[in-house]
């Protein structure tokens, strides 16, 4: 993540707005507490002492009204896709998804299957796929990082119309 | 108590509905006519020698070349220490047995999956509806010839090929 400029030491503090918005946002995603399969005891563990996802800011909401980021962590039946495609409209704009494991990738091990979505692209747009199965802490971090990572390229403040109304469409 | 002393009592109360005992697999099994599976296995549950406290699993197969649907009972007795199973053979179409909910309580959860997952309608059932599937789903998965729809809800259960989704 870029630091934010301190031009005048000690007194003032110059950014660009987007900027800090960005910073704010991108330390302090809230995800929601939300697992699926045996991912989710991964997500628990990244969340645990020895990842430590609280050190970038992330810690878990139990309640999408409050939370900026959906880790999709474990196998999504479609009996479950109908809720979490509406827990996914409950959460408040901007929000971001990041798509934990073979599972919710693809499908992963039980594409096969009947009851199983293959992939939870197909009922929610996703901006990191994290690959595993199930992915370590380690990786969870990493995706994390790319999560803040495009946050900090958001544009808030001018944006072309084209952003605007792709903004609203997401 | 050995199975096959537990078949031969049967065999005497109930001649003519219980047959083909096997006793040299690991799990001794025998067949019962599907009319009489509830007073057998209420004999089962309520004799003093052979008490049958325990339905530890009601399941079914679905045998599509020999037309029909096997439901398989497995029964234990903690007290006497013996486990028997039961096979009763049904017809694939308009597959109908009368429940043993009223035996086992536990069969109210096990005869809800069958019929959720082999479409098999148990009569008499308290509360007969889909256990594990969507109540919107249309089929029943673990039959042989279950077709898997196009889309559910919307959802395509179409994946794209590996290489296809690579290239894109």
């Amino acid at each position: 993540m870029k630091p934010l400029i301190n031009s005048l030491p000690e007194t003032v503090f110059t950014t660009k707005v987007d900027e800090l918005l960005n910073w704010g946002r991108a330390s302090s995603q809230w995800y929601m507490l939300f697992g699926l399969a045996c991912c989710a005891i991964e997500l628990m563990q990244t969340g645990g002492p020895r990842a430590d996802l609280d050190r970038f800011g992330a810690v878990p909401r139990a309640t999408p009204r409050q939370s900026d980021l959906m880790i999709v962590a474990g196998t999504l039946t479609y009996k479950m896709a109908k809720r979490t495609k509406l827990l996914y409209d409950q959460m408040p704009d901007p929000k971001y998804v990041i798509s934990m494991g073979s599972c919710s990738n693809c499908g992963g091990l039980f594409q096969l299957a009947y009851s199983v979505c293959k992939g939870v692209d197909k009922i929610v747009p996703v901006d990191v796929y994290v690959p595993g199965c199930p992915p370590r802490p380690e990786a969870l971090t990493e995706g994390l990082l790319r999560i803040q990572d495009k946050m900090m390229r958001e544009r808030w403040l001018v944006r072309s119309k084209s952003q605007t109304e792709a903004a609203v469409r997401v | 108590m050995e199975p096959a002393e537990i078949f031969s009592r049967l065999e005497k109360r109930f001649s003519g509905k219980v047959s083909g005992f096997k006793a040299d697999v690991p799990e001794p099994y025998l067949f019962v006519g599907a009319a009489a599976i509830v007073e057998v296995c209420c004999f089962l549950h309520d004799d003093a020698e052979l008490n049958f406290e325990v339905l530890s699993d009601q399941t079914a197969v679905d045998w599509p070349k020999e037309e029909k649907i096997q439901l398989v009972y497995h029964l234990y007795s903690y007290s006497g220490r013996h486990q028997i199973v039961l096979k009763v053979d049904l017809p694939r179409v308009n597959t109908k047995i009368a429940t043993v909910e009223n035996v086992w309580k536990v069969a109210n959860w096990f005869e809800r999956e069958i019929f959720d997952l082999f479409g098999v309608v148990f009569e008499g059932h308290s509360d007969l509806r889909r256990i594990l599937l969507p109540e919107d789903w249309e089929g029943y998965p673990l039959r042989k010839d279950y077709i898997e729809q196009e889309e559910y809800d919307g959802i395509s259960t179409q994946r794209a090929p590996l290489v296809e989704k690579l290239l894109r």
